[in-house]
């Protein structure tokens, strides 16, 4: 009879170790990794799957880690745009440096969480894992970012992010995301979340919204209230057609008001009217969903221009 | 006068006195400080014995349903399973409960609530045992879940003893008596989890003679040890419990729904049997507080005095009664508050339903009601155009007041000079000269929030508890005092909980016989018991069976030397290890006095006794009470209705502070733990199953979430009955605090804000819908 210390290897919620971890230094070491094991799990961060493995729900026979890859723990510049390394975790996409080039991202990532998390979460983890409440995919759906994705023999090719998230093209089997192909737009970008709480926590309901001046532009993305993040494309036409471009990007104040309602409403429409004509209300908390969502782009839009 | 200013003259007034180094009155440091910063503490989860299995629970995916037939015969064959026990492997006693036996060790018939035990496994592996319980195959026959407490009363009975637990119609003073004014309000407390940091572990370990060692983290060793004996069906002395380092206890932190499977293991296979909780475990079986409905109607005259008072009170206390029979009489017989009221009725019962089980958490009934009549006093106020404060100070109660249940109050009660000094304090000031970036906003640091859209509101609680059990239980706790070579130590069955207790019996040994080096032992059944750690008993009766016994070591100690030099043992006295007399003459040391010897001594302190309250809740049902003042300032966004607490000022009345450090951690964590029953903290369920058992579901205040708390007041007016005149601290934070940032926030928004946690469509403001 004895108490152990220090040494913590007796937790009970201890996972059985996986039979095999492999940590490849290249992206092509990794997905030849994953072709020779196809049960294995390629692990970044480990701050989702990691809760998974711990509740039991997941098993994996093998890890594939793919922290060592330091061609994916960066960025770099390419034709207009960045190519940002799915290895990026929040923590360093959170710092000033990379707030200067995509400032909606760097604002996601500071809120994704507590520092523990931020220092382990990663980008491409956020894509892969896809949860409604994840941060950086509002803003990579406002930016209409594209994915690098990794397949064997060196084969690279490039989806959107939307088409990922939405389902419509899928991951195939021994694929990583390699990159994340973002333009530089060279404008004011905001994120915006709300929690109900001062500390961190997931969001309730967060937007993105983007400025592109060459296209004159606005791209919007309402995240965490349905699986994948919703884009108002209608509301964002309509608002960027009143913008004074030319004069310091000027807009009335009613404009943005109404911008937020018009998003709210796109994105929470109202219930189809029954055959006699009357409409059901919303639920106080959904009305309330959309009013948080009304507040959120309002406010959005109006850090953006000002 | 700006708010630093305030603050500094605060902690100046503090420490003006010279404070000693160590006994009574000192700031003395924890002995296991540095071993609990530095990791190598020990707690019940990292307990290990040659040999040990482990062990898992089968609980119930369902809130209610009938138990066709239980299968283990899958598991039995697994590789690596050592033994399967269920209902049928309970050799003694199949029920147990605290008060009343009504809650199955596993379950037979009928599962009633979500995570209910019904089988456990040991392994020689975590995973293997929970693989196994999962292979266990029981077939249910899904009922109804009666989720709905109001529904309670119809339904059919979820239990054999019925779903009406205790019913009190609290009748006091004059029925017909009507104020001028009427106010009334429904009101709805959430479940708040005691989400201790660690989870429910121990480690059961066969003994030689037929009899268990249980190793848990137990806060109440005795009652645990008796409920498994008469489950194992052995003689008391035949099971032993071993507390190991409590990983954070605010209520019953204990679920014996794993401790009681894990001993039946270890008998069963004569090995060691460990078990871990998983996050989710801990939230589906230790006990929770009550939700409760309540309805009111506060009737008061032109100037705002109260003439009467009107309650419905119901608690919902899931499927078994464990300690709700306490939380009801706490409820009901503080359901006025702190506040004069002739004319009180009250009627409040305490309900069966299959929602997760309630039980003790700090603060239990007196914070449910706090949030309800201080709303009520809110109501009042604005309908008089009467300041919330100054309406408060029309009502508050003092010594020599009565309680609705006709017991007068008899401790100091304060309460007027505790509300003046939260009100009479500075207020923070308003950002508006900072810039902007240095305001926290509602939201957090990265958070939507914006200074347009946010309102400032201040609002006031005020909240009280009863100390120790009520209602006529026995309190008592015998601790044990040895001297021996010029050192002290204390053996003392009340376990240390993080509350501060061992630090506590250290300064009062040191306070009473002079001597520095105290050390406490670590607790354990062989020794008498103490009884739970809870409702402040612990610095009452444990630190006064210390006291006690120490006094008499020092009378032992000090007879020879008066009988030689005759003079009283009075006259001598004792500090930094020397004897000296009051004019100087003797002079000697206590190593010296000793000659060897070793002293011991054992005493007792049972408090006097309490009465149970009547078919119409009048009886003294308390031995003493303590009371809190606390004016909160909040900030809200209101639009997104998030809510950040800016500022909670505190006055407690604390009848003397023994330890200042431990005092002020006490009553922040107290605070905070109120702040998360406010603003975030509620174990959500649908249809009876838990949603979210888990750290992310179910948010616990972080530092942001956390305001400034300022100790504006410690009123120290001794009790004298208390032993050293000191009162509980812990728990009426955790009860006034929900009141007041409710009142706060109200103030922001005009908002009704009758339900706790406060959700942030209730702090929104909404202009035209």
């Amino acid at each position: 009879m004895g108490q152990r210390e220090g040494e913590t290897g007796l937790t009970t919620h201890a996972p059985q170790a996986a039979q095999t971890v492999t940590l490849p230094v290249s992206l092509d070491e990794a997905v030849a990794a994953l072709a020779a094991m196809p049960a294995a799990v390629p692990v970044a961060g480990g701050t989702d799957l990691m809760t998974s493995v711990n509740s039991g729900q997941l098993r994996p026979a093998a890890l594939v880690g793919l922290g060592r890859i330091s061609e994916i723990r960066g960025w770099q510049y390419q034709d207009g745009h960045a190519l940002l390394g799915a290895g990026l975790t929040h923590a360093r996409m959170g710092r000033p440096d990379f707030a200067a080039l995509i400032p909606a991202l760097a604002a996601a990532a500071r809120a994704a969480g507590p520092p523990q998390i931020r220092n382990a979460g990663t980008l491409g983890g956020n894509i892969a894992s896809a949860a409604p409440t994840g941060d950086a995919l509002p803003v990579l759906a406002a930016l209409e970012a594209t994915l690098i994705i990794a397949g064997q023999g060196g084969a690279r090719r490039e989806i959107p992010v939307s088409h990922l998230l939405a389902g419509v093209e899928m991951l195939r089997a021994g694929e990583l995301i390699g990159y994340v192909r973002v333009p530089l737009l060279h404008a004011p970008q905001v994120f915006l979340k709300a929690t109900g709480r001062t500390g961190p926590g997931r969001a309730l309901a967060s937007v993105s919204l983007v400025l592109d001046p060459a296209r004159r532009g606005v791209r919007c993305a309402v995240g965490a209230i349905a699986p994948m993040p919703l884009r108002p494309l209608e509301a964002e036409q309509w608002v960027a057609s009143l913008i004074d471009w030319d004069n310091n990007r000027a807009i009335v104040p009613e404009a943005r008001d109404a911008f937020g309602e018009y998003v709210a409403a796109a994105c929470i429409p109202d219930p189809v009217p029954a055959e006699d004509g009357s409409v059901e209300p919303l639920p106080p908390a959904v009305l309330h969903l959309r009013r948080t969502v009304a507040a959120l782009a309002r406010r959005a839009l109006g850090r953006a221009l000002s | 006068m700006s708010n630093e200013t305030a603050t500094t003259t605060t902690v100046e007034a503090a420490s003006a006195d010279p404070s000693p180094q160590y006994g009574l009155g000192a700031s003395l440091p924890p002995a296991e400080a540095r071993a609990k910063t530095e990791g190598t503490f020990p707690y019940a989860a990292d307990l290990w014995a040659e040999g040990l299995l482990w062990a898992a629970v089968l609980r119930s995916p369902h809130p209610h349903a009938r138990i066709v037939s239980i299968d283990t015969s899958h598991a039995l064959q697994m590789v690596g399973v050592r033994a399967v026990v269920t209902h049928e492997d309970v050799p003694g006693s199949a029920m147990y409960g605290r008060g009343t036996a009504d809650r199955p060790v596993f379950a037979s018939e009928v599962v009633r609530h979500h995570g209910e035990p019904i089988a456990a496994v040991a392994a020689d592996h975590p995973d293997t045992a929970r693989m196994a319980a999962a292979a266990v195959i029981v077939e249910y026959e899904v009922l109804d879940p009666v989720t709905d407490p109001e529904q309670a009363f119809e339904a059919e009975p979820l239990h054999p003893d019925g779903n009406l637990i205790r019913h009190i119609p609290l009748r006091h003073g004059d029925s017909e008596a009507a104020g001028e004014i009427v106010v009334e309000g429904l009101y709805r407390i959430g479940r708040q989890d005691p989400a201790p940091i660690g989870a429910e572990a121990g480690l059961a370990v066969p003994r030689p003679d037929g009899g268990v060692e249980l190793y848990l983290a137990s806060t109440d060793p005795h009652a645990d040890r008796d409920t498994a004996a008469a489950c194992f069906g052995l003689e008391p002395e035949r099971v032993k419990v071993v507390v190991t380092g409590v990983p954070g206890a605010t209520a019953d932190r204990e679920d014996q729904g794993f401790q009681l499977p894990l001993g039946l293991l270890a008998l069963k296979t004569g090995c060691p049997v460990k078990l871990a909780a998983t996050r989710e475990e801990s939230f589906l079986g230790h006990v929770h507080r009550h939700p409760t409905l309540l309805r009111y109607r506060h009737h008061a005259d032109a100037e705002g005095r109260l003439v009467k008072v009107e309650a419905q009170i119901l608690l919902d206390a899931g499927p078994y009664a464990d300690t709700s029979s306490q939380a009801l009489a706490a409820a009901v017989s503080f359901a006025c508050g702190p506040y004069v009221v002739p004319n009180a009725f009250i009627e409040g019962w305490a309900v069966r339903t299959n929602n997760p089980p309630s039980g003790h958490v700090r603060g239990e009934g007196a914070m449910q009601v706090c949030a309800a009549y201080e709303a009520q006093m809110d109501k009042l106020a604005k309908k008089l155009g009467i300041d919330p404060a100054e309406l408060r100070l029309r009502n508050v109660m003092t010594t020599g007041d009565v309680l609705p249940t006709g017991q007068s109050v008899t401790c100091p009660a304060p309460v007027a000079e505790l509300l003046q000094a939260v009100r009479d304090f500075p207020l923070p000031a308003l950002p508006k000269d900072t810039p902007e970036e240095d305001w926290l906003l509602p939201g957090g640091p990265e958070g939507a929030g914006e200074p347009g859209a946010v309102r400032r509101g201040v609002g006031y609680g005020l909240g009280m508890v009863h100390m120790l059990g009520a209602e006529g239980t026995d309190e008592v706790s015998t601790a044990t005092v040895k001297v021996h070579d010029g050192v002290a130590t204390v053996l003392c069955a009340a376990v240390e909980t993080g509350q501060g207790f061992t630090t506590l019996a250290r300064q009062i040994v040191q306070e009473t016989l002079g001597i520095e080096e105290v050390h406490v032992a670590s607790v354990d059944t062989d020794q008498p018991p103490a009884g739970p750690g809870c409702r402040g008993r612990h610095t009452w009766v444990s630190g006064g069976a210390v006291e006690r016994a120490a006094k008499m070591v020092r009378t032992q100690l000090l007879q020879p030397l008066a009988h030689k030099f005759g003079m009283s043992t009075e006259l001598l006295q004792i500090t930094d290890g020397k004897i000296t007399s009051y004019d100087g003459v003797l002079s000697t040391t206590v190593t010296e006095a000793l000659e060897g010897k070793e002293l011991w001594a054992t005493a007792q302190c049972r408090p006097h006794p309490t009465e149970p309250l009547d078919e119409a809740g009048q009886g003294d049902a308390f031995v003493g009470m303590a009371f809190c003042a606390i004016r909160a300032v909040v900030d809200v966004d209101i639009e997104l209705g998030s809510v950040r607490v800016v500022e909670l000022a505190l006055a407690q009345d604390v009848g003397r502070i023994l330890n200042p450090a431990q005092l002020t951690a006490r009553i922040e964590a107290g605070v905070t733990q109120g702040v998360g029953a406010a603003l975030t903290e509620n174990l959500r369920t649908a249809r009876g199953l838990v949603r979210h058992p888990d750290l992310t579901g179910y948010a616990l205040p972080t530092a942001l979430d956390t305001p400034d708390i300022r100790i504006v007041e410690l009123l120290e007016e001794r009790d004298v009955v208390a032993p050293f005149g000191a009162k509980s601290v812990s728990a009426v934070p955790v009860v006034t605090t929900p009141a007041a940032i409710a009142s706060a926030v109200r103030a922001a928004t005009g908002r009704p804000v009758n339900r706790l946690p406060i959700r942030p469509q209730a702090a929104v403001v909404t202009t035209g819908q």
